[in-house]
């Protein structure tokens, strides 16, 4: 198997395993999409023409508790890996498993702050708070359920047998891309929620 | 992406599909490329692709042109033109010289750098079927109206889409929509395909191939790679809030909610001036390949040229408002990014003069791909000259939204990547046809091409200074203009006509051209190893890289007075393939064909119609998305790996 071509099988010229180094080709990539969102609501805070404004409407505490629940998921990321690095599948399972219903603990989360929000007034289009706080907030929601079923998929394929310590690699890139989504909210609630003009 | 499941089982969808697999197993037939994931049969899929589209952008600039010929002539109504006018900007930048470059990324860079193919071949294939079918969205839009009663359909905002040009209520309709998700869908391909490229480049060289050993079109595509990955997504955002704006009443670009058109502006040019950069890098490297095979010298001042090309993507960066001088942003910002522009001018100007170092002295031969290769040359100087004008904000105050603006982006990216591009096909298309290109008919095609080409352009900037404004439908007589149009006009039908004799010399040469062999060229580099068409495992054995510029070491050492001589008689051709019996390729085991990129390729158009028509089919898109990506992640990728 020395020639086969592809991902398998052959000593990259950086040492770095192909996939991973993608991974983080693409975070890169990530990061000016997320600073272009970023720069567009810093960029329109205090601009709105009228209310709602978020001193209105963000409740801090709930929101903490969310992003709390965010981090913590980052936590059993790590765990998870670090199962099926010693070649605990069962171990990896329970720590996946509970990494994506964080996940979703924080999207409900999310979904309930979103219907809280439109209830008191804030739509997509009523200003310019409401346009770059949803499409800002939303797009990072929409990564963190595409990472929960990146996990739900890891999970649903390691009960076939499929996932082992040779091929931890899957779950490490699913990890590289859960952390960056993380990292990417805290930037988020420091930047939106916390730092209010 | 690529995965290694210890596979237990078929999935049921590649199983339904098994007839149609074998085909394509066995290198046959409609179906072997559709299924391909082989980095050449995708790189021809790019280029003949393009090459269609740039037929097409092609005649909406002679419609264009037809309409300017004389003032006030009635070929085209305002609406008309507006709309033809965009497309044919969007075309040519997204739909032909972005794809000819990736063609030749694909085509060129695991044969360079000693690979047999890219680094995520189902990606690489995911990629093209992408362009193909944003390419194919993007058009549709024409059709949205009823276009046999004289009405398009086609985005009518420009190919900047300036807001609030683009706002719903001064374009109504569906064609900025169009035109928002087709670029959206066409920056995906790119994206994957830089990233791809990266890794591959990166990851996959042969022994001894170091990075200061790659050949510079390689080095361009790397710095290229890397800009489309960071300048996509700027991208990507701006049309997302276009999107959001237009679909779902969002107030980004809408002032009556305190919304600044201007955010538009710098976005896109934030995204834009790499873009410029993503145009013109592989045109560069790909001159750097031919200059010195045609001047039988190395290039002048490798470590230059590479580090000017990567300086020219890092400051690319810092350019962007020198697109926007009369914005308003006040002569702090307009003094620090005028001098930023003319320093970009240093990088390119180092890259012109060690291209005619290279050429200083050499033993030239002027075949067609060094002729294109010199023109390159010498026309990007003249719009490299023009843009430094640009840079000087008083100066740009005048030229601002003038036909000088137009003659400037057309010598840089017509003389410099068209011209470059065809150098491209003349010098290495023979490598996978296996047909030399005539040579006579390439020069009829070079000449015609460049006295066309000046005719056209070179009076726009004489129209430009006399104040004739851009992306008017028409113009009444009596200002100066109309002699200089009239030339453009005939300039353009003289390219037309250099195209055609382009399209007759390459099928003349697939039926009666001669046999182009491993090396037609005393090429320098690793592609001249293998045979024309390579098969499509590349290499029987990957070479084993001890020098810049390999092939040539192999085949050349120099004499006390540093001429080239032969190393040794009868050892100049495949010498690299001495030992290397053809085993027909058993034993190597290439990445299997897959039909999961094309179907995971196809949500994003039906997403796309789902958005502006109907909210159900954007369901139907996502669906097929997921099947596309789950059966991707779940058949096994390679040959053998099948249990």
């Amino acid at each position: 198997m020395a020639q086969a071509v592809g991902t398998a099988h052959l000593e990259t010229s950086t040492g770095l395993d192909n996939r991973k180094l993608l991974m983080w080709l693409f975070l890169g990539s990530e990061c000016l999409f997320f600073g272009s969102l970023i720069a567009a609501y810093l960029l329109y805070r205090d601009r709105s023409v009228s209310g709602p404004h978020p001193g209105d409407l963000f409740d801090i505490p709930f929101t903490s508790v969310s992003a709390f629940v965010l981090l913590m998921s980052s936590v059993s990321m790590v765990l998870a890996l670090a199962a099926i690095q010693r070649g605990n599948v069962r171990g990896m399972q329970i720590w996946l498993f509970t990494t994506a219903v964080l996940g979703l603990l924080f999207l409900s989360g999310q979904a309930f702050e979103f219907t809280e929000f439109n209830h008191e007034g804030l739509s997509l289009s009523t200003n310019l708070f409401g346009t770059t706080f949803f499409v800002l907030t939303g797009f990072h929601g929409a990564h963190v359920t595409i990472g929960v079923l990146i996990l739900l998929s890891l999970f649903t394929v390691s009960l076939q047998g499929r996932i082992q310590q040779k091929n931890s690699l899957n779950v490490e890139l699913a990890g590289l891309y859960w952390h960056f989504v993380d990292i990417v909210w805290i930037v988020i609630f420091t930047l939106v929620y916390l730092i209010q003009p | 992406m690529a995965t290694e499941w210890p596979q237990t089982r078929k999935t049921g969808l590649a199983d339904a599909l098994r007839g149609a697999r074998e085909m394509a197993d066995q290198h046959y037939g409609i179906w072997s490329w559709i299924a391909t994931v082989d980095h050449k049969r995708i790189g021809l899929m790019y280029g003949v692709t393009a090459f269609i589209f740039f037929l097409t952008g092609g005649i909406e600039a002679l419609l264009l042109r037809t309409q300017l010929v004389v003032p006030n002539a009635g070929v085209l109504n305002a609406d008309q033109y507006n709309r033809i006018l965009t497309m044919h900007g969007t075309t040519m930048v997204f739909l032909v010289i972005m794809p000819l470059s990736a063609a030749f990324f694909n085509l060129m860079t695991p044969l360079m750098i000693g690979a047999r193919d890219v680094a995520f071949p189902r990606l690489n294939a995911f990629s093209y079927w992408v362009f193909l079918a944003g390419g194919i969205f993007l058009n549709v839009s024409f059709f949205t109206k009823n276009i046999f009663s004289g009405e398009l359909g086609a985005p009518d905002c420009g190919w900047t889409c300036y807001s609030t040009l683009s706002s719903k209520a001064f374009s109504p309709g569906h064609g900025v929509d169009f035109w928002a998700l087709g670029v959206q869908i066409l920056g995906i391909a790119s994206l994957a395909s830089g990233f791809n490229f990266i890794v591959t480049i990166l990851n996959m060289r042969a022994p001894g191939m170091t990075l200061f050993r790659m050949p510079l079109f390689v080095w361009m595509t790397l710095v290229t790679s890397f800009l489309i990955i960071f300048a996509m997504p700027v991208i990507a955002v701006a049309l997302f809030e276009l999107i959001f704006d237009r679909l779902f009443n969002a107030n980004f670009f809408n002032p009556d909610k305190g919304g600044n058109p201007l955010l538009w502006q710098h976005m896109f040019w934030l995204f834009g001036h790499p873009e410029v950069y993503i145009l013109i890098l592989p045109a560069m490297g790909i001159v750097s390949e031919i200059l010195p095979t045609f001047s039988r010298k190395p290039l002048f001042g490798y470590p230059f040229v590479v580090f000017s090309g990567i300086a020219i993507g890092f400051m690319s960066w810092g350019v962007w408002v020198h697109h926007m001088y009369t914005t308003g942003l006040g002569t702090v910002a307009n003094s620090a990014f005028g001098i930023s522009t003319i320093l970009i001018g240093v990088p390119t100007g180092v890259k012109v003069l060690n291209w005619m170092a290279t050429m200083w002295g050499g033993s030239l031969n002027l075949k067609a791909p060094m002729m294109f290769a010199v023109g390159f040359v010498a026309m990007f100087t003249i719009g490299g000259l023009s843009g430094v004008t640009h840079s000087v904000v008083p100066s740009d105050y005048q030229q601002q939204d003038t036909y000088y603006v137009v003659a400037h982006f057309h010598y840089v990216l017509f003389g410099g990547a068209i011209f470059a591009l065809f150098a491209g096909f003349y010098y290495w298309l023979p490598k996978f046809t296996g047909k030399l290109l005539n040579d006579r008919l390439g020069q009829i095609h070079f000449w015609l091409m460049l006295i066309g080409f000046n005719l056209t352009f070179f009076p726009m900037h004489v129209s430009g200074l006399l104040g004739m404004p851009r992306r008017i439908s028409t113009y009444s007589e009596g200002q100066g203009w109309d002699f200089w149009n009239l030339l453009s006009t005939i300039g353009a039908f003289t390219i037309a006509t250099s195209i055609l004799v382009f399209i007759i010399n390459f099928i003349y040469s697939l039926r009666r051209g001669e046999a182009a062999g491993y090396d037609p060229w005393d090429g320098r580099t690793l592609e001249w190893t293998i045979p024309s068409p390579p098969p499509h495992y590349n290499f029987e054995k990957i070479p084993v890289v001890h020098a810049r510029d390999p092939f040539w070491h192999e085949k050349y050492t120099e004499d006390e007075e540093g001429r080239p001589i032969p190393v040794v008689a009868g050892a100049a051709n495949g010498h690299e393939n001495e030992g290397q019996e053809d085993h027909g390729g058993h034993g190597i085991h290439m990445p299997s064909p897959s039909y999961f990129p094309l179907i995971a390729a196809l949500g994003f158009p039906i997403m796309a119609t789902g958005l502006i028509y109907d909210y159900a089919l954007v369901a139907v898109g996502a669906a097929v998305l997921f099947v596309g990506i789950y059966g991707w992640a779940l058949e096994p990728a390679t040959e053998g790996e099948e249990a």
